[in-house]
């Protein structure tokens, strides 16, 4: 399945492509990413290189965008070429918004030249002479990363005027975000760039087209841009022996949750599941069984002990009922509740919709009510049906990518974990124990010595008993804080 | 500092950059300095890399061991932060994770001075694009 480059087949199941210097070099000193080969891409590509030529290259290596829409890189750079204008513009997308993802914030701040390298190939590739970095202000150390690296570069005539000696210019500036997950969607990113409400509009026309001003503008993901120069250093050939048929190279992914190794790594296209939690994970933490590994963040899905096998790429993650997104992937465990999980992504696109198009605003408002009921205990079979409409109905109408992608985590834990929403709905049961309101503690008579320890630990007086004597809890009274099943020494108290 | 002009250019920082290939690019090119260079991501960070960092170049002075302490970016080990590489003299860089202050200490006394076994190594899992 998975070829390595042509080189022999190594022991390894990682690749470090986009992450080849971070945790290599200091990114602060742009003489270490210069003697690991940095600017050489950049130098090939202006003074040997035709822009068509580049293009050809990267639409030849399949590259395919890293943000989580997989379009092919190579295409987006030709179409804002043919577009003709007098100014064009190069966006880096680096409004990283899933929650547990940190690939792109990990590479700006251990390899921020790479992506500027990037950029100026692609600037002179499209005809643009003008690069802008949005990114979220709560990247401080890679905004500040960023900066001297753009200094840096610019210091030794790699970003300005006249670059290698040719009458190119390009030259970059950094926009800040404020950490709107909206903003990741390049309409809306653009927006906010002009200073407008980070709001989206609908494509076409495609930023390609009318983007940044109304100019030509080609917008690409901080881990895109990093494969960059390393295409063109080592050629489309060698970047499409890896992966898969339809997904070239490798993707970074961050993992998080219930996993022993949490942290980054970097997979050639068409490794399994399996083989990312287990053999490069290291598998549960406290060798609990696995339950599901959520992908693509909140427009993702979650897949289950059934998908472990499937080979990780674009087209067969969204055929799993998930997506690649940009990169996070959480892994959940037996005491992880799916209707919990559902709801906690909603609750974020719920805080996250911009609320310019009412299926997202309304419908993910509704869903999220409709998934807090069950959590309570309150929800009814009906409701479940419910979910399925209206998650295809905000699917089916609303503007953008968020919205359009926001049911995922509802539908897929619908498909995959039905029963774990029908024992809520009808046996008011939350088998994983982490729905407060659907779990009961108890008191064993048999372990019970009558210590008192829990009647003075609990806050709201629910427990009552002598001294040596068997304790009672309240159900009506008990908050379920678990403050009593802590404190006992004697095992005596249980939660169903 | 001349602009980059051409091709050559680029060599010649390359050059001046590892006049030995393996010593991956730092200024300092004398063969018998110990190289550490410590994980400055934000999990690093966040970690009290900075605080080993800080540790680690006070110390190595100190005691008088010829070496070029870096910082260097996420090395991908989250779960085990602090992490520092350390390459000795002619060897192959090793990985140390959990790294705090203390375990800094054991390190230079232990493994950079005796060459002795010090826990928390972390095997290199994955290929680099040379290879």
């Amino acid at each position: 399945m998975t070829n390595l480059g042509g080189s022999k087949m190594s022991q390894h199941k990682q690749i470090r492509i986009a992450l080849n210097n971070c945790g290599v070099i200091d990114p602060e000193n742009i003489k270490e990413y210069i003697a690991r080969d940095g600017y050489l891409a950049l130098g090939k590509c202006l003074t040997e290189m035709k822009p068509e030529d580049i293009i050809r290259e990267i639409k030849d290596s399949g590259l395919r965008g890293r943000g989580g829409g997989g379009f092919p890189a190579g295409l987006k750079w030709e179409i804002a070429a043919k577009n003709q204008a007098d100014q064009k513009y190069v966006v880096c997308n680096a409004d990283e918004g899933d929650p547990g993802a940190f690939m792109d914030r990990s590479i700006l701040e251990g390899d921020p030249h790479a992506v500027l390298e990037a950029m100026a190939i692609c600037g002179y590739s499209m005809g643009a002479t003008k690069g802008l970095i949005y990114i979220r202000a709560e990247y401080p150390l890679a905004i500040e990363r960023l900066k001297i690296a753009i200094e840096q570069a610019r210091e030794f005539g790699l970003l300005g005027k006249n670059l290698f000696g040719t009458d190119f210019e390009f030259d970059i500036e950094i926009r800040y975000g404020a950490g709107a997950f909206v903003c990741g969607e390049e309409t809306a990113l653009i927006h906010s760039m002009e200073g407008l409400r980070g709001e989206p509009t609908i494509k076409p026309p495609y930023p390609a087209e009318s983007g940044y001003f109304g100019k030509p503008t080609n917008v690409n993901n901080v881990e895109t841009y990093a494969n960059v120069p390393i295409i063109l250093r080592k050629g489309a050939n060698w970047f499409n022996k890896i992966g898969t048929e339809k997904s070239k190279g490798t993707k970074v992914f961050a993992l998080a949750g219930k996993i022993k190794n949490v942290g980054l790594v970097e997979v050639p296209m068409g490794t399994t599941l399996r083989e990312v939690i287990y053999e490069i994970g290291g598998g549960i933490e406290n060798d609990k069984k696995f339950k599901a590994v959520q992908t693509g963040g909140p427009s993702g899905g979650c897949l289950t002990e059934k998908h472990l096998d499937t080979p990780i790429d674009f087209d067969n993650l969204v055929q799993a009922g998930s997506m690649m997104g940009s990169g996070g992937m959480i892994v959940m465990d037996e005491d992880n509740c799916m209707v919990s999980v559902a709801k906690f992504y909603l609750e974020f696109t719920v805080e996250e919709s911009c609320g310019k198009c009412s299926p997202c605003r309304i419908g993910n408002k509704r869903l999220y009510e409709l998934l807090d009921r069950i959590t309570q205990g309150k929800g009814e079979m009906e409701d479940l049906k419910r979910l399925r409409n209206m998650s295809n109905v905000i699917k089916d109408t609303s503007l953008c990518g968020l919205g359009q992608t926001s049911p995922n985590p509802v539908l897929s834990t619908l498909d995959n974990f039905y029963d774990e929403y029908v024992a809520h709905v009808v046996d008011k049961k939350c088998i994983a124990g982490q729905c407060k309101d659907l779990m009961t503690y108890f008191v064993i008579e048999e372990n019970c010595v009558g210590c008192t320890a829990c009647a003075r630990v609990c806050p709201v007086g629910a427990i009552t008993g002598e001294k040596k004597e068997v304790h009672y809890i309240n159900p009506e009274i008990c908050i379920k804080c678990g403050a009593c099943e802590e404190r006992c020494k004697f095992d005596a108290i249980i939660v169903k | 500092m001349t602009k980059i002009k051409t091709l050559a250019d680029l060599e010649r920082i390359k050059n001046e950059m590892r006049s030995d290939k393996d010593l991956n690019g730092s200024q300092d090119n004398s063969e018998n300095a110990v190289r550490i260079k410590v994980g400055m991501g934000t999990s690093g960070i966040a970690s009290g890399a900075r605080d080993v960092m800080d540790f680690l170049t006070e110390a190595l002075e100190k005691r008088n061991i010829e070496a070029v302490v870096s910082q260097t970016g996420d090395m991908g080990y989250s779960y085990a932060e602090p992490t520092i590489e350390v390459r000795k003299p002619g060897q192959k860089p090793v990985v140390f994770g959990y790294v705090d202050v203390k375990k800094a200490d054991l390190i230079i006394e232990k493994y950079i001075k005796l060459g002795e076994e010090v826990e928390g190594i972390i095997p290199v899992n994955y290929q680099t694009i040379d290879d």
